[in-house]
């Protein structure tokens, strides 16, 4: 009998804790050069190009202290959110459609590959001249502009299901949900979460833009009101209250994924 | 126990398919009639691409026949889909386990469908992945088992439901020798004590004549080119008759 794999690679704890160790360092280290050729900058150049970290980190301690401020972070987190989410909830639907049906493949993929071609400026400007309300306008922009990646993502999860286990799955007889639980969801949740992460980096430069144009708070609201007044600190503490989001946020997925796909073989000789 | 009371009927049943830019169609199945009786162990035996798993997907409902009828205790696998769920069940040529659920979870993936409470379907699982020597390995995920076990995690699956019929396409072939003999023999056991009716797909002939109590040869496209009883009575030599007979209709 074959010695199971799992056995085999199981790692001993001491090199675990230096893996993690090493790795946790090589995440960090291009950070620490970029901060260090920043802040050596900054002894050169006047506050208002490159200002230097200590007061950056000031301003993003004054934005995390004051709630007025704050909310306008936690405004912005949750347009991404809610973009994402209406955009990956209609994309998922037009997805399946376009998977159960040529008609409805070669009627969708032409207009979402147009979407596709839109920049987000236009579809912000549109959103303006429709739409009368901001949350409205920027949960418009937000679906419109992530909308196509969202379904021809899941549309190519659909298409590269494995036939084998579906026709598996499919000669127990499931009903339409049970076929969905068991097979088709846990099928296509790796590309759903790819995409998510792929999403996430869009929206977020999405949102600002849109906030820059057409709203009166939020992160890019803010960066509006810094960059009249010149003031580069305020601009980098705003940019990266959204940098610090987006990071938590991939965290997150990477620990649905760490959880979800443990039934995965790790290879030694892994890519 | 077999009677004579067919369960599976196929009556003129032909199956083609459409081949790429419209050309000309291909016909892999061509008025095949063929009835298997209840409790009865036929092995099909045909060369590779004769259209033993387009019979199969057949009777499986997953494929229509272009013409003919496919029966089951009188109603048709395809259209009656919903109505056959717990009553047939397959070993597929690879063991097709879900790599995202444990070799339990897969054992208990058609007992789901059943709607079967969780712990009775535990208690089955378990069941039958101890009957198959698994014990041990019922929260292992299917990449840490070996081809073997795979493979008898997917018997275990099949049997779980206890379906009257039992479809299996060539379930050991990528398999090696002894294991495929050792699960083999098994499985003929666990098919015989259990009362169910099997169709069993293979290209050996050694498996036909270790698993069959009917062995039916088919010719290309898909149609009985001869149909040959087993029994318990069935000598040694009778047996390499047969054998030299199959060899003779297979090589033709």
């Amino acid at each position: 009998m074959t010695m199971p794999q799992a056995e085999l690679s199981s790692p001993q704890p001491a090199s675990w804790s230096w893996a993690v160790g090493r790795r946790a360092l090589t995440y960090v280290f291009p950070f620490v050069v970029v901060a260090g050729i920043w802040q050596i900058a900054s002894l050169f150049f006047p506050p208002f190009l490159f200002p230097s970290l200590v007061d950056v980190f000031k301003r993003c301690i004054l934005i995390f202290a004051s709630w007025s401020e704050f909310s306008d972070v936690l405004a912005t987190v949750g347009r991404i959110l809610a973009g994402l989410a209406g955009a990956f909830i209609v994309g998922a639907v037009l997805a399946v459609m376009m998977a159960r049906s040529r008609a409805a493949n070669e009627f969708l993929s032409p207009i979402l590959t147009l979407f596709q071609g839109i920049p987000a400026l236009s579809w912000v400007v549109f959103a303006i001249i429709w739409f009368h309300g901001v949350e409205p306008r920027i949960f418009f922009i937000m679906v419109m502009t992530t909308l196509p990646a969202f379904a021809f993502q899941v549309l190519s999860a659909l298409q590269a299901m494995s036939r084998d286990l579906m026709e598996m799955v499919m000669s127990f007889r499931p009903n339409r949900v049970k076929l969905f639980r068991v097979m088709i969801i846990p099928a296509i949740l790796p590309d759903i979460l790819t995409a998510w992460k792929v999403n996430l980096g869009n929206a977020s430069r999405v949102v600002v833009v849109a906030e820059l144009v057409g709203a009166t708070g939020g992160v890019g609201y803010e960066l509006l009101q810094q960059q009249q007044v010149f003031d580069m600190a305020g601009a980098l503490a705003w940019t990266l209250q959204l940098v610090f989001f987006v990071l938590i946020a991939q965290g997150v997925l990477t620990l649905i994924e760490n959880i979800a796909f443990r039934y995965r073989a790790v290879s030694e000789r892994s890519l | 126990m077999t009677t004579s009371q067919p369960i599976i009927s196929l009556k003129q049943v032909s199956k083609s398919f459409g081949k790429a830019g419209g050309a000309s169609s291909y016909t892999a199945v061509d008025r095949l009639d063929l009835d298997v009786g209840r409790g009865q162990m036929l092995a099909l035996l045909g060369k590779t691409g004769c259209g033993k798993s387009t019979i199969f997907n057949m009777i499986a409902g997953l494929t229509e026949p272009s013409s003919g009828d496919v029966t089951i205790d009188g109603r048709n696998p395809f259209r009656d889909f919903d109505s056959f769920r717990g009553k047939i069940a397959i070993v597929f040529q690879g063991d097709r386990l879900l790599p995202w659920r444990t070799a339990v979870q897969n054992v208990e993936l058609g007992l789901e469908m059943l709607d079967v409470p969780a712990e009775k379907r535990r208690t089955a699982a378990m069941h039958w992945l101890t009957t198959l020597g698994l014990r041990g390995h019922e929260n292992d995920y299917p990449h840490a088992l070996s081809g073997g076990m795979r493979q008898r995690v997917s018997i275990a699956r099949a049997f779980a439901t206890d379906a009257n019929i039992l479809l299996c396409d060539e379930p050991f072939s990528a398999l090696d020798e002894m294991t495929g003999r050792s699960l083999r023999a098994e499985f003929a056991r666990l098919v015989k004590q259990n009362g169910k009716t099997a169709v069993f797909i293979t290209h050996s002939i050694n498996e036909a004549l270790e698993i069959g109590d009917r062995i039916v040869v088919l010719k290309r496209p898909a149609n009985i080119a001869v149909d040959l009883p087993l029994t318990s009575e069935t000598t040694e030599t009778e047996k390499l008759a047969i054998r030299n007979q199959i060899q003779g209709v297979l090589a033709a």
